[in-house]
């Protein structure tokens, strides 16, 4: 059996082991097991991925299977990875698994909060090894729709109002989608003759270039309200603020990159010429994303809503490396999203860990927490420190990456949008410092905070997990650059195609 | 000379009929004490009857065109056979209720008699076959629709609903007049061959779908609905919203295609509009409904609206995908409709307010409206996501791409209203929710098919690649 099935299989085998436990500690002990199982499986096939790699193998797709399902439509089970693929296989596996553990002592209504947030899971693995564009749109939307049941069921705050606004406009997001990717399939007629929904065959397919230019957008747009693009993102800080602990680090972490993977791996990739035609208005939208969202932070006192707008930020930058369309901008866009799924879920679930605790999660009632709660403190500080891109931690990596390769333009046009959002450092410095000076030194506000006790065992191993991984990218960036750079070779060289066309149109 | 080996192709229909005798026979013999039984029996008999439906089937024309069978058609009276078999099942426990102690039988002989008349119809190679089926198929309804005699509503809805069908009838038929002054037959094939493009034919054709279209319940023919699905019976409004709704649509259907081919830049541009107005007017409509009846009404117009679009793809890839998408509706509307039922048999509450809290106390019901729910909103991994895409699909295939933007909008704003249903049951606070119940034996197997199918439809292709393949037969 194919391994990346595997990763499907695994969650749907655990919902069933979760359906039929019978006491509470069993129902997240089978939740544990199975998504350790799950890590596990990821780093066996990160290992395999590059044993397979080194043995010469220069397919684009390792481990592709293909099994006809919808036979006059042409859709079919399509699976396959290339590193990016396996890269965001691996972010989702270790996040997955530090949610598990931060969302332990969920009391209330325990089985049907760990089966769906399995649930969820499962779309997510299924989005990111699928190459068949109905496959993946179906993924897409399995991933969706567990949202509304653990914000409005298990969130805080006005979590009827967060969870019924996000579901609304992510499938608004995927209405757009499906327009567009029915209009791929109508025009991916190739050399066969045949209409497809395979990634791999659209992409050998020329497009009509005005063809491109209607749908582009659609699709882009439909991924791109999943990934917070301006003024699409208003869902995301309610959302984050009301969603309980594992799903706000679930969702920073994962959901919202698949809206950067389906943008480059959709829409780029398959679109190139209108992707180099349209980029400006999207390189602006994402610059008012990262700088607004930046600036968005300054006002909150809410915790969850500080690092919501940060993840806006972070995730705009995203678009906006996409945006840039060069070798260097692109790595940077893939390690960004790797680095911002695991420093927000660090952060969400240190967010979720502290508010366990003081029941608080407003700044002005907190202070010197470090004394109270070190571990967590510590971890604290260091996801704060991964955010404003301190070096020897993922956010450094990334960041540079990306603007080093975004002043590889000399244009006017790109020049400004990337000094304008070089300067969100500076901003994300200011709130970083800000709220950890505020939250984990200066004196103990409230006097009840100072009984509080530290992390327990579960704690410990989510927070570790992250940290370690963060570091991991930090100290040793060439591994994950290894993994991805080679991957992205053919989706560069589709867009190259096109680009000089279009450099200079301010 | 025929003889009996002709009448073969009429088998659906020669069965449904001998059925119904043996019921009226129940009926005459069983004593007054023991009449419930009649319901096991029509149970048993009907189960029998859809079994025996999907037996191969003798393909042919009788009476000289006027009843054509094939293995589309059948297809298609499989489709609702099983739909009828679901109502049976939901309706028994309603019909053991004292107050419809004496009149259980005539709900199961006007039902089939509707069932015959839709056989018919669909069956009809001509278009006063066509008609006959028709009207066979609406007027038991409204004897059904008001078969709560004594409640003024469910009197108000039959008389609602035969008014209208009369005067929608009346509609049509003025439209079938046009078309046979003009081409000189009724017959499909000949009418077909015949078409000019004469102006008295468009008008005919916009009779046509204005007729059709107040049996489909598409706006602005859709005034009716709300107000007959609320007062009649849930197992009659069950049967209304999705049985008698596909048999329309699957006429409707097949004669767009075979005999108004000529014309098919009109009625295109008729359907594009019509599919428009019904999806977004039934969506905002169903917004404001708490009473789940009526919404599901509003719901079930909407839904309608999808429909048209793949009557809009025109083809091969079209037709099967209505089909599909009728007989996933059939599994999903009868699902939630079930839960509806079930609920009210139990507790007497249809509104959706008094549904809060819901989950705690019955949680496999309301698990099971959630499916259903979902799967009429177009979330995968149930079989409506695999309905509606492919009837997305089949209008995009004709380049409608802004037709299915508009669509696809309309499927978010009905998630919302979906969605606030499930809210009511798992998330709102409730004091003093319904308590716990336990359904009736043929109900739950009835939800049990329904939620079986809303799995396996959208999973198992080759239920979807066997419609295809006897569409392009047709």
């Amino acid at each position: 059996m194919n391994i990346l099935s595997l990763l499907i299989l695994i969650p749907i085998i655990t919902v069933f082991g979760i359906a039929f436990s019978r006491s509470k500690n069993m129902v997240r002990i089978v939740a544990l097991v199975g998504m350790s199982a799950q890590l596990l499986t990821a780093i066996v096939l990160m290992f395999s991925y590059y044993a397979t790699r080194d043995a010469g193998v220069t397919a684009q797709m390792i481990f592709y299977q293909d099994i006809e399902w919808f036979k006059f439509l042409n859709i079919h089970y399509t699976v396959g990875v290339d590193g990016i693929s396996v890269a965001m296989i691996l972010l989702t596996g270790v996040v997955t698994f530090a949610g598990i553990l931060a969302s332990w002592e969920v009391e209330y209504l325990q089985k049907e909060f760990f089966i769906s947030l399995i649930l969820l899971a499962t779309g997510v693995f299924g989005f990111f090894i699928s190459l068949d564009l109905f496959l993946m749109f179906l993924f897409y939307e399995i991933a969706v729709i567990p949202m509304y049941f653990l914000i409005g069921i298990w969130g805080t705050g006005p979590k009827e109002y967060s969870a019924m606004k996000l579901t609304l406009m992510l499938m608004g997001g995927s209405a757009l989608m499906t327009v567009g990717l029915l209009g791929l399939y109508f025009n991916s007629k190739g050399a066969d003759g045949q209409l497809t929904f395979n990634i791999l065959e659209i992409a050998k397919v020329n497009i009509p270039k005005s063809t491109q230019m209607f749908f582009f957008p659609f699709i882009f747009v439909g991924f791109g309200v999943l990934g917070a693009l301006y003024p699409f993102h208003t869902w995301s800080p309610d959302g984050h603020a009301s969603a309980p602990t594992a799903v706000s680090m679930l969702h920073a972490g994962v959901l919202m990159k698949l809206g950067g993977y389906g943008c480059f791996r959709v829409a780029m990739y398959l679109l190139p010429e209108a992707a180099n035609a349209l980029s400006w208005i999207f390189i602006i939208l994402a610059t008012i994303s990262v700088v607004y969202g930046a600036f968005g932070v300054i006002w909150q006192k809410d915790l969850k809503y500080i690092n919501a707008y940060a993840s806006v930020s972070h995730v705009g930058l995203i678009t906006f490396a996409l945006m840039m369309m060069n070798k260097v901008t692109l790595d940077g866009a893939i390690i960004q999203m790797i680095s911002h799924g695991l420093t927000t879920a660090l952060f969400f679930a240190l967010i979720g860990m502290i508010y366990g605790r003081t029941h608080t999660r407003m700044l002005d009632k907190m202070g010197g927490l470090m004394k109270v709660m070190p571990f967590l403190a510590v971890g604290f500080m260091i996801a704060g420190f991964s955010t404003l891109g301190l070096p020897g931690l993922s956010g450094f990596v990334a960041e540079t990456t990306v603007f080093i390769g975004a002043f590889q333009h000399f244009d006017i046009f790109h020049r400004i949008a990337t000094i304008l959002v070089v300067s969100s450092i500076v901003i994300a410095a200011v709130y970083v410092l800000r709220m950890v000076g505020k939250l984990l030194f200066g004196p103990i506000v409230d006097e009840h905070h100072s009984k509080l006790k530290d992390a327990k065992w579960f704690e410990k191993i989510s927070v570790g997990t992250l940290v370690i991984a963060i570091a991991g990218i930090g100290i040793a960036p060439f591994w994950l650059y290894n993994l991805i750079s080679y991957s992205l070779t053919p989706i560069m060289s589709r867009l190259n195609e096109f680009s000089n066309l279009y450099t200079h149109i301010f | 000379m025929m003889n009996l080996q002709d009448f073969l192709p009429m088998r659906h229909e020669i069965l449904l009929v001998f059925l119904m005798i043996v019921i009226i026979l129940c009926e005459i013999f069983i004593s007054e004490k023991s009449k419930h039984y009649v319901i096991n029996i029509s149970i048993v008999l009907f189960v029998l009857q859809t079994i025996v439906g999907f037996l191969p089937i003798q393909q042919g024309n009788m009476f000289g065109g006027m009843f054509q069978n094939d293995l589309f058609r059948s297809t298609l009276k499989n489709i609702l056979s099983i739909g009828v078999l679901i109502v049976f099942l939901q309706s028994s426990g309603w019909l053991k209720k004292e107050e419809n102690k004496g009149k259980i039988s005539e709900y199961f002989l006007l039902l089939l008699s509707t069932l015959i008349g839709m056989f018919f119809m669909v069956s009809s190679g001509d278009f006063l076959m066509m008609y006959l089926g028709l009207e066979l198929a609406t007027i038991p309804i409204t004897a059904l629709a008001a078969y709560e005699r004594n409640k003024s509503k469910s009197a108000e809805a039959g008389i609602k609903l035969l008014l209208i069908s009369a005067l929608s009838t009346g509609v049509l038929l003025y439209g079938i007049s046009m078309i046979y002054g003009t081409t000189g037959s009724v017959y499909f094939a000949d009418v077909a061959v015949n078409f000019g493009k004469s102006s008295l034919q468009i008008l005919g054709l916009i009779f046509f779908v204005a007729g059709m279209g107040f049996k489909i319940s598409l706006v602005p023919f859709h005034l009716w609905t709300a107000d007959v699905y609320e007062g009649a019976p849930i197992s009659v409004t069950a049967y209304l919203s999705v049985i008698s709704k596909g048999a329309a649509v699957f006429i409707f259907m097949i004669i767009l295609y075979k005999v108004f081919g000529a014309l098919f830049d009109m009625w295109n541009s008729l359907l594009y509009v019509l599919a428009v107005v019904t999806m977004t007017v039934g969506n905002l409509f169903a917004i404001r409904q708490n009473n789940m009846k009526r919404f599901l009404a509003f719901s079930s117009i909407a839904q309608a609206g999808f429909i048209l679009l793949g009557i809009l793809g025109s083809n091969a890839m079209g037709a099967a995908s209505v089909a599909y998408f009728v007989l996933i509706y059939i599994v999903t509307n009868l699902g939630a409709f079930g839960v509806v039922s079930a609920i009210y048999n139990a507790s007497g509450k249809e509104d959706m307010r008094e549904y809060n809290g819901l989950y705690k106390t019955n949680p496999m019901l309301s698990l099971v409206m959630t499916l259903a729910l979902f799967s009429l909103a177009g979330i995968p991994p149930v079989a409506g996501f695999f309905g509606k895409f492919f009837l997305f699909t089949s209008a995009a295939s004709h380049g409608y791409y802004i037709l299915v933007l508009i669509a696809v909008i309309n499927a978010t704003i009905s998630l919302y209203y979906y969605l606030r249903v499930i809210k009511a049951m798992f998330i709102d606070p409730n004091d003093n929710p319904i308590p716990y119940f336990k359904t009736d034996v043929p109900a739950r197997i009835g939800l049990v098919i329904c939620v079986a199918g809303i799995f396996i439809v959208g999973f198992a292709t080759s239920i979807y690649e066997a419609i295809y393949k006897f569409t392009s037969l047709m």
